[in-house]
Parts: C-alpha cells; sequence; structure tokens
C-alpha cells in the first residue's frame, strides 16, 4: 500500500478521497489555491501545499505544481478525483514518469476515451452501439452536408475535443447546417483548441444511463449494474439514481454487458464509467466514458454498500479487485441530488458568494457529501457544486421520500442554490413514476 | 444616446469578442465572462455601435459593473 496519497482536487471530492485514505490509514496531502486557505479539504489532510494563485490554470490544473507537491511531501501516489486533472493523459504520464502511482486508468485508456471520436470508434469496434453519425471528424460543411440524409435530421454538431455539452448545435433543417456549422467550430475553437467537429443523429428526449465498471491490474473487471441521470442541465446532471426506474431487465443486462465489452476492448483499469442514451424503444447508445471517479459514485455504493474510492486505491497499489460479480448485489434503491450554487430562476446562472449559514439533514439512510461549510467562500473560478445530498430505501419510493424530506430539511444562506429546483423534481409526478429524459429540464418541465 | 452594458454576474472575463467601432445586433455577445466553470455571454441589449469597451481579459467584474459602453 502507499505511503501517502496526494490528493489533487478540492471541494466534496478531495474530503470524499482523503476519507478513504483514513479508512486504510494511509496519509494524506493536500493541495490548494490562494482562494481556499481555509478550505476544509486543507484542514483534513496530514499536510497541505499551496499550489498558487486562484485561477485553476496556475494550481489545481498546473502539472508540474502538483508533482512537485508529490515530491516535497513524500508521497507515493495521486488521486485526481473528478474535473480538474482527472481526465489528462498529460497528467497521469508525468505521475507515471515522476514514480508516482495514479490512481485511475493507463494513460493511454484516458487519451483514447478522451478523444470522443476515437472512443467511438474503438467502442464500434468492440460491439458496442454507438449513436448513427460521422465515422470521425468532418472536414467542412460540406461533409456535413453530404452525412445528413444519411443519418438523419435532426442532428447534433458535437467538438470532438471536449464534452460537457460546450460547442453543440442541433441543426433541424439542412438550409441551417452552414450557420451551425460555423458557431460550433468556433465555439470548439475556443473552449478546447480544437475546432473539429462530428456529427451525429440527435436523439428525441433520450435518458441518460450509464454503467459502473471496475478493472484491476490483473484483468479482472466487474460491473456495479447501472445509473440513471437523466435530470441534466446544458448537459451536466443534477439528479442521480440506481437503479434505473422502469427499465426492461433485458435492456439493463444489454447495456451491462455492452459496458464490460468497452471496458474489456481498453483493458481498463479502476473506476470507470460508460454513459449511454436510451431511446423511447429501449435502444441504446454509446455517449462516452469517464475515466475516473464520478461525481454520482456514491449512488452505487448505497445500493451495493460497497466503497469505491477505497477500491481505486486498493487497485492503484496493484491489488486484485476484492469483489467477483457475484458478490456485488444490489439492494434497495438510492438517490443523489447535487446541491449547486446556482439560480435556478436565472436560466442556473452562477451564484458566487458567502456560505452565511448552513443546515445539512442527517437520519436513516441519508448521506452528505459536502466541499463547504458556514464561511466557506464559493469562488468564481470553480464548479459550483456546494455538496450532495444521497438518500437510500429498501424500495424507489422510500428512497424518494427521505430524498423530499431531506431537501426540505436543507437550507443554505448567502449564496442561491438548486435546492427549491431540486425539491420540485421529485415531487414531480413524471420523475417519480420514472419517466424522466435528458431534455426535461430544458423544456421547462419543473418550471423556472 | 448611449448605453452602459453591464454586467449581470459576478465572473473573470473570458472573451472579449467586440471591439470599439463594432456594430452589434441585439442578442450579440460584446464580452463573455467565466464563473465556475461557465461561460456566460454579456449581451447588448439593442442594435448600435460599440463605443467603448471597459475591460480586459482575465479581468474579474462584479455583477452591476459596467463592461462596454453601446453609442
Amino acid at each position: 500500500m502507499f505511503r501517502a496519497v496526494l490528493v489533487a482536487n478540492r471541494g466534496e471530492i478531495a474530503r470524499r478521497v482523503l476519507r478513504a485514505c483514513r479508512r486504510l490509514s494511509l496519509g494524506t496531502v493536500a493541495v490548494y489555491s490562494e482562494a481556499d486557505r481555509d478550505a476544509p479539504h486543507v484542514r483534513e489532510a496530514d499536510q497541505a501545499v499551496l499550489l498558487g494563485p486562484a485561477p485553476a490554470r496556475e494550481s489545481y490544473l498546473d502539472i508540474e505544481r502538483v508533482i512537485d507537491a508529490a515530491r516535497r511531501t513524500g508521497a507515493d501516489a495521486v488521486h485526481p478525483g473528478y474535473g480538474f486533472l482527472s481526465e489528462s493523459w498529460r497528467f497521469a504520464e508525468a505521475c507515471r514518469q515522476a514514480g508516482l502511482a495514479f490512481v485511475g486508468p493507463d494513460p493511454e485508456a484516458i487519451r483514447v476515451m478522451g478523444d470522443k471520436t476515437e472512443a467511438r470508434r474503438v467502442m464500434a469496434a468492440a460491439g458496442v452501439p454507438v449513436v448513427p453519425g460521422s465515422a470521425g471528424p468532418i472536414a467542412d460543411v460540406a461533409a456535413a452536408e453530404a452525412l445528413a440524409p444519411e443519418i438523419g435530421f435532426p442532428l447534433v454538431l458535437k467538438a470532438a475535443g471536449g464534452g460537457g455539452g460546450i460547442g453543440m448545435a442541433r441543426v433541424d433543417r439542412v438550409q441551417d447546417l452552414a450557420a451551425a456549422f460555423a458557431g460550433a467550430t468556433r465555439r470548439a475553437q475556443a473552449a478546447f483548441g480544437n475546432p473539429a467537429l462530428y456529427v451525429e443523429r440527435y436523439l428525441d428526449r433520450p435518458r441518460h444511463v450509464e454503467v459502473q465498471v471496475f478493472g484491476d491490474t490483473r484483468g479482472g473487471l466487474v460491473h456495479l449494474y447501472e445509473r440513471e441521470c437523466s435530470i441534466q442541465r446544458r448537459h451536466q446532471k443534477l439528479v442521480e439514481e440506481s437503479p434505473a426506474p422502469g427499465l426492461e431487465p433485458a435492456v439493463k443486462e444489454g447495456l451491462v454487458e455492452a459496458a464490460l465489452a468497452g471496458a474489456r476492448a481498453i483493458g481498463y483499469v479502476n473506476a470507470g464509467t460508460l454513459e449511454f442514451l436510451v431511446d423511447g424503444r429501449g435502444r441504446f447508445y454509446f455517449l462516452e466514458m469517464n475515466t475516473r471517479i464520478q461525481v454520482e459514485h456514491p449512488v452505487t455504493e448505497e445500493v451495493t454498500g460497497l466503497d469505491l474510492v477505497v477500491e481505486q486505491l486498493r487497485v492503484a497499489a496493484g491489488e486484485p479487485l476484492s469483489w467477483r460479480q457475484g458478490d456485488i448485489v444490489l439492494r434497495g434503491a438510492a438517490v443523489e441530488c447535487r446541491v449547486y450554487a446556482e439560480d435556478p430562476a436565472k436560466k442556473f446562472l452562477p451564484s458566487p458568494g458567502t456560505i452565511a449559514a448552513l443546515h445539512v439533514p442527517a437520519g436513516e439512510g441519508i448521506r452528505v457529501e459536502s466541499g463547504v461549510e458556514v464561511g466557506s467562500s464559493v469562488s468564481v473560478h470553480y464548479d459550483p457544486l456546494l455538496f450532495k445530498l444521497v438518500s437510500r430505501g429498501a424500495g424507489r419510493d422510500e428512497a424518494l421520500a427521505r430524498m423530499a424530506a431531506a431537501l426540505a430539511a436543507t437550507s443554505v444562506e448567502g449564496v442561491r442554490t438548486t435546492l427549491p429546483f431540486l425539491a420540485r423534481v421529485v415531487a414531480h409526478p413524471d420523475f417519480q413514476r420514472g419517466a424522466a429524459h435528458t431534455q426535461m429540464v430544458e423544456s421547462g418541465t419543473f418550471g423556472d | 444616446m448611449s448605453e452602459e452594458i453591464k454586467a449581470h454576474i459576478t465572473g473573470v472575463v473570458f472573451q472579449v469578442p467586440t471591439k470599439a467601432g463594432d456594430r452589434v445586433a441585439a442578442g450579440d455577445p460584446v464580452i463573455v465572462l467565466e464563473s465556475m466553470k461557465m461561460e456566460i455571454p454579456v449581451e447588448a441589449p439593442r442594435a448600435g455601435t460599440v463605443k467603448e469597451i471597459r475591460v480586459q481579459e482575465g479581468q474579474t467584474v462584479q455583477d452591476g459593473d459596467t463592461v462596454a459602453v453601446l453609442d
């Protein structure tokens, strides 16, 4: 096992990883920016290293400084969390070259899955269904026009170098293609430094269902069932649950088999998630693979009773998986709600500020993963996730009832949050009957 | 008649896609702010000519700060 693990992140995920390290009695190193001097994760680690100024580029995204912090503190492993450097193959490679264990997959798996066109090609070759679309980046608008009849309208232009919905454009008619292509190219260049676009069929009201997989360095590979994450805004999730409600067992089995085949095709090691879109007829298509721990991992932990972050550390240390597939049993149901410092009444615009008061719930079947406390400054420089509420129940009804009560018992002062919006989602009849889809939030189903 | 364009959120100036003298239509982004990993355009409230840009890339602006002036 490791001597000490450097946690290259902040907020709730840094605290979550520190907790897992403590469970394994490993030493811990936190890193922080000037904006995070007083952040809880800094206090909770054995050692803490200041990386640099508040902007992420000069602190949490600076590979040299993070590696240097590990060297200076004697850490022999780095856990990247999610976001920041977690999906940077260069960072994973830099860790390896510095003799540090990277708690995640090989740089090559990160690189291949990070290039969305390459990922699609590799998955299709492994027999994983992909959305009908271009085989790779398209050269120009003429090439897009030539492909359009085969793919069918509406279609969507996506940035080959990006994710998170940035640079995406839906196109309904062939005459709109040229303008949309120009705009999406510009946005892709600005956001990712790579103007390449690919084109796909646009799916109407699909569900987002993903499968958690876990591989070890000895060829072991298991899945931990699915999560349903259709409640999204700007292609980012707000509510997740497991198991996925109202999905035919045959579809679930198909998803799990496809995910395992995809992960096996790239020799995947450590925790990863294959994301799929599922249409109204139960057909599913690979969307992307996240080569890291995900924000919503607690949902899976609650229904399986397993600790994914502890397992990440074990596997990164070269140990075999502690679980065989048959040991992984899904019990009950779990739901997660993400509380962001955003104003739902203003189209989820950021709401920076200082947490003046904070009340979070506790009780049977309730788990809170928080990155903030009273007095925490919520900076413009980072992701606005404040904390996650997770509820578990013997069945979905109980998990949802507990979540509704938890949301009602939670209050935050000083910044606007997604709390009132989340309460409306959980109470909504369509959500309650398990009929969520990815376009619900933006179509105004839950009001403003 | 000139009109001040104000930031509607707190953030860091990510891009300045316009310059003094540019013609803009209502709804065109005059500057783009970055806040909490989101890019948020500050749009021209009406058609006109950009008279002055008062911010630079990388600068922090507060909700309500004037970022540009429209002629």
